[in-house]
């Protein structure tokens, strides 16, 4: 069957098997490699991408269901060049380790941060509740969470730069 | 001499100083992360690439009478099937484990636990590969598993490994350690004696990015490139050239970004060597990507021990001996990835952090129909186990004497001046402070006032339970008189190459899943040379491109490979002392050190740069007299001694009364990993280490019914921790240094995750005691914690 669907404010149409999972699509079909997949179940959450703006665990939804609809990966938080703050806040206070999880909690995250944008610790844990990681111990991905409500509420305190490609020692 | 900081690390203060050298620095490796461009092995895309799925064995033991495969190779999307009967006739249905047993690659006998593999498919797309599983046709013929420990031993038990000439029951080893008869000593005199049987449950590492490979043989030039999910690169591609028989030098292991290890990727799977065996007859690149299902079902759990833990003590609190019997679960293949002469890992170090007169362990290992593997999960070589029986027994015997946890603890802490100490087992620690450390927790708890918070609640019904733990580790495996994996030595080498303009590439024999090397080595190196962390390029997981080593697990990058590092980088300052002695044309002991440049004594004004000096090196020009051009040079780090890092932790929890829900309210961490690199890299790593601990001592088991299936088979029946078990997690440190280590850096990844399982449990029996327990075996779940308040807790296995 053929699917289109806009992903990253671009559409694209594939010809797919109709059993096709989504996250398989955007992988091995738009090379889109920044959504993994990490269980068979559900639970993990390193699949999370956008649909209509929804965050939705990529590895439950056939991509023929996100046929006429917009997704939105990883790799288009990124806008004009320019980082998200949650992005940046993730490198800034250590949200991550291994990096297998963080695409699918940036995603949740940047979605928690347009509905509410100053959100308690509590609900933050609760916003990234259906997502694993093994690495960080949850609570510099808060504290990055934190830091891009923050960032973009203007109430940061301290002066941190836009992390790029080449910071090893950004300030 | 040690360091005591007080204040937790928090985010956004202190943030980052463009440090040279030590010191808290974002991570090189973050910006691909954000932005989804890590390289992980399934992100790897090659032309013309198969998808390969392997059949698994649907029960934990039967003998396999017949396979068909006739349907599966008629599926027009099929390029190969594969048997263990076809592996056989080419020599490559078994091989070796990491502890000289044997595994079946594919089955061709028996299977002998449920997921074991026993044909492989190799398709065009990865749903074919699945869909032509189920056209292979199986007969099996059904045999009672052995699933019990404790009666695999049994002369009745249907034996296992009838494989193994000779083997006429499940016994895989005997191990002892220490002096029994010394020990009976202490115990015989003893005014009190404390016993209690300790299981730690099986448990599964369950990276999140589960196990995979993609192999591509080059059939003109006969080389082969495996892209695998290994955290041991060089180790691997020398055992490939055993296994398979190619030349080492045609083999090239690549493990690129990995999603997670914490031991789960340091064994050699079935699957790689399928991935290989599938490109070898195809002529095409063949991946195999295991389901979260596999993962958790075959490859590498952790723990498994059942102990009987004593400890011998006078009526005022003076542990005098600690002695413990252990029943060892191997599953159904010895494949402990340790030290050869380690069978129990380092177990030995059961003593933990007290003086004591004498201590014994006997253990017997035994096979089961089970999954293999046994050291896994951030243990460290089975330190896990043996820290949460010293940590659990200890308690033990606090809850009899009716004495403070903490207080006995300090009284019977090895003293620092007794450093380097030898254990009744023979571990010689390096060094320790331990009461500063102890004395922090407690001060950042605010100890005496949650006793007294508890004393107030349990007048009132209320459950509130402390628990304290103090571990000591053994990290940085290690010095090769004593250790190696199969005969390779457990060295790590290192290569540093300072190019013209004074940047610099480092590469290293370890490979990071996550602990930020790209970051802490360019720290190091810089540290050592004054070049800045962003000049320097490390290269790391590609066996082509590094210097051999035994790779990432146990904690023994910084002990072993950062020390490789440290003391290349000192040996490229030496070369560039000679050559600034020619640029300042004064001799090489007139001048002197700065991070980043040399100077003549007494003139800072007459000085060259680590940059000036390469230019020099590699430019036009003479050099002083015997100095070869360019500035580079390599090492073999062969470590004197392990490292020894310890901790002091302390859980504060509440059970609700009605549910008997345990909720963790507060978790205090200090660690003492001597020198510290980078403060926020190792907060993540405790951080990460405390979530395993909660996770271990709440939730997580793989279980087994009766016939051996596995109860833990996926997420939604092996429950990890999200964030809404765990609190927001407090740290503190102190600094001893380690005194052989070049930097005195001592091993940090696995050490909240040895030293938090008992704190958690501490504070849950400590929050029981209203009810009489003493013991309370994990995971406590609801319903164990529910049968602990109504007095029959039971043993989970």
């Amino acid at each position: 069957m053929q699917v289109t669907m806009v992903v990253n404010d671009e559409e694209v149409t594939r010809e797919i098997e109709g059993r096709l999972l989504l996250v398989h699509f955007l992988r091995d079909h738009l090379a889109l490699t920044g959504t993994h997949w990490g269980c068979d179940t559900s639970n993990c959450g390193t699949c999370v991408v956008w649909l209509d703006g929804e965050p939705v665990k990529s590895c439950t939804v056939l991509a023929a269901m996100a046929g006429g609809r917009e997704v939105r990966t990883v790799e288009g938080l990124e806008q004009g060049g320019e980082l998200d703050p949650v992005q940046k806040g993730f490198v800034e206070c250590h949200g991550l380790q291994c990096g297998f999880c963080t695409p699918g909690m940036m995603m949740t995250a940047r979605a928690l941060l347009d509905r509410n944008t100053s959100p308690s610790e509590e609900e933050i844990r609760e916003a990234i509740s259906g997502q694993i990681c093994r690495c960080t111990g949850y609570s510099t991905i808060v504290r990055s969470i934190q830091w891009a409500a923050a960032e973009e509420a203007g109430t940061r305190t301290t002066t941190a730069d836009a992390p790029t490609a080449d910071s090893g020692s950004a300030s | 001499m040690t360091t005591v900081a007080g204040s937790p690390v928090t985010a956004f203060e202190n943030n980052d100083q463009k440090p040279v050298g030590h010191g808290r620095m974002l991570r090189k490796e973050d910006p691909r992360f954000v932005r989804g461009r890590g390289r992980y092995v399934d992100d790897v895309q090659l032309p013309g690439m198969l998808h390969l799925a392997i059949l698994r064995a649907p029960m934990a033991h039967a003998r396999i009478v017949s396979v068909d495969t006739s349907l599966a190779e008629a599926h027009p999307k099929v390029k190969l099937v594969v048997t263990g009967a076809m592996l056989a006739e080419k020599g490559l249905a078994w091989m070796p484990t990491l502890s000289n047993d044997v595994q079946a690659v594919l089955a061709t006998d028996k299977v002998r636990f449920q997921g074991q593999e026993v044909a492989f498919v190799v398709a065009e797309d990865r749903y074919a590969a699945r869909d032509a599983l189920e056209l292979i046709d199986v007969e099996y013929e059904m045999l009672d598993p052995v699933v019990d420990v404790r009666t695999a031993l049994d002369p009745s038990a249907p034996v296992i490994r009838d494989d193994l000439d000779g083997k006429t029951d499940n016994h895989c080893f005997d191990w002892e350690t220490g002096d029994a008869e010394a020990t009976e000593d202490v115990f015989a005199k003893a005014d009190v004696v404390v016993s209690d049987d300790i299981v730690y449950p099986r448990v599964h590492p369950a990276p999140m990015e589960t196990c995979g490979s993609v192999a591509d043989f080059d059939a003109v030039d006969g080389k082969l490139t495996l892209w695998s999910t290994t955290q041991a690169p060089h180790a691997h591609r020398t055992l490939y050239a055993i296994v398979a028989g190619l030349p080492e030098h045609k083999i090239r292991v690549i493990s690129p970004d990995i999603g997670g290890g914490f031991g789960n990727k340091v064994p050699i799977y079935p699957g790689y060597v399928c991935s290989v065996v599938g490109s070898l007859l195809t002529g095409k690149p063949v991946k195999w990507m295991e389901d979260r299902s596999e993962n958790l079902t075959s490859t590498g759990f952790a723990r498994d021990y059942v102990m009987r833990g004593e400890i011998a003590a006078t009526r005022d609190g003076k542990i005098l001996g600690i002695r413990t019997n252990v029943l060892a679960d191997h599953g159904a293949f010895n494949g402990t990835a340790a030290p050869v002469k380690y069978p129990a890992g380092f177990f030995g170090v059961f003593t933990g952090s007290y003086d004591i007169e004498a201590a014994y362990c006997k253990m017997t290992a035994v096979y089961t129909n089970k999954a293999p593997g046994g050291v896994a999960y951030a243990c460290s070589f089975r330190i896990t186990e043996a820290v949460y029986l010293v940590e659990r027994i200890v308690d033990c015997l606090a809850y009899e004497l009716d004495m403070d946890p903490a207080e006995l603890r300090l009284r019977n802490f090895i003293k620092p001046e007794q450093f380097p100490y030898t254990s009744k087992t023979g571990w010689v620690y390096d060094s320790g402070d331990y009461e500063p450390t102890m004395r922090l927790s407690m001060e950042l708890a605010g100890y005496d006032e949650l006793r007294r918070e508890q004393e107030e609640k349990r007048a009132r019904g209320e459950l509130m339970g402390i628990g304290i733990s103090f571990f000591t580790e053994a990290v940085g495996a290690g010095p090769r008189k004593d250790m190696d994996i199969l005969g390779l030595g457990m060295a790590d080498g290192c290569e540093l190459r300072v190019h013209p303009t004074g940047k610099a590439v480092v590469r290293l024999s370890v490979q990071t899943q996550g602990q930020g090397h790209e970051t802490t080595f360019a720290q190091i190196v810089s540290e050592e040379t004054g070049i800045p962390p962003s000049d320097i390029d490390v290269v790391h997981g590609d066996t082509d491109q590094t210097p051999f080593g035994l790779g990432t697990y146990g904690s023994r990058s910084t002990p072993v490979s950062g020390a490789a590092a440290a003391l290349v980088a000192r040996k490229v300052r030496d070369k560039a002392r000679l050559i600034a002695s020619g640029m300042l044309e004064v001799p090489a002991t007139d001048i002197e050190w700065t991070k980043g440049s040399f100077h003549v004594k007494g003139d800072p004004s007459a000085s060259v740069t680590i940059q000036d000096i390469a230019m020099k090196a590699h430019g036009a020009g003479d050099l002083p007299e015997g100095i070869e051009g360019g500035l580079e040079a390599q090492i073999c780090y062969n470590p004197e001694n392990l490292t020894y890092p310890h901790g002091a932790y302390i859980c504060v929890v509440d059970i609700d009364p009605g549910t008997a829900r345990v909720t963790v309210r507060r978790f205090v961490a200090v660690d003492d990993c001597g020198t510290r690199i980078n403060p926020m890299i190792i907060e993540g790593q405790v951080h990460g280490g405390l979530t395993d601990g909660v996770g271990m001592a709440l939730m997580e088991m793989i279980a087994f019914d009766e016939d051996g299936n596995c109860l833990g088979g996926s997420l939604m029946d092996y429950l990890i921790p999200t964030a809404l078990e765990v609190p927001d997690w407090e740290t503190g440190f102190t600094v001893t240094p380690s005194p052989h280590h070049p930097i005195g850096a001592k091993g940090v990844g696995e050490s909240a995750t040895v030293g938090s399982p008992p704190a958690v449990v501490n504070a849950v029996v400590d929050a029981l005691k209203p009810f009489g327990v003493r013991h309370a075996d994990m995971p406590l779940t609801p319903s164990r914690v529910w049968e602990a308040m109504q007095g029959r807790p039971m043993p989970p296995i």
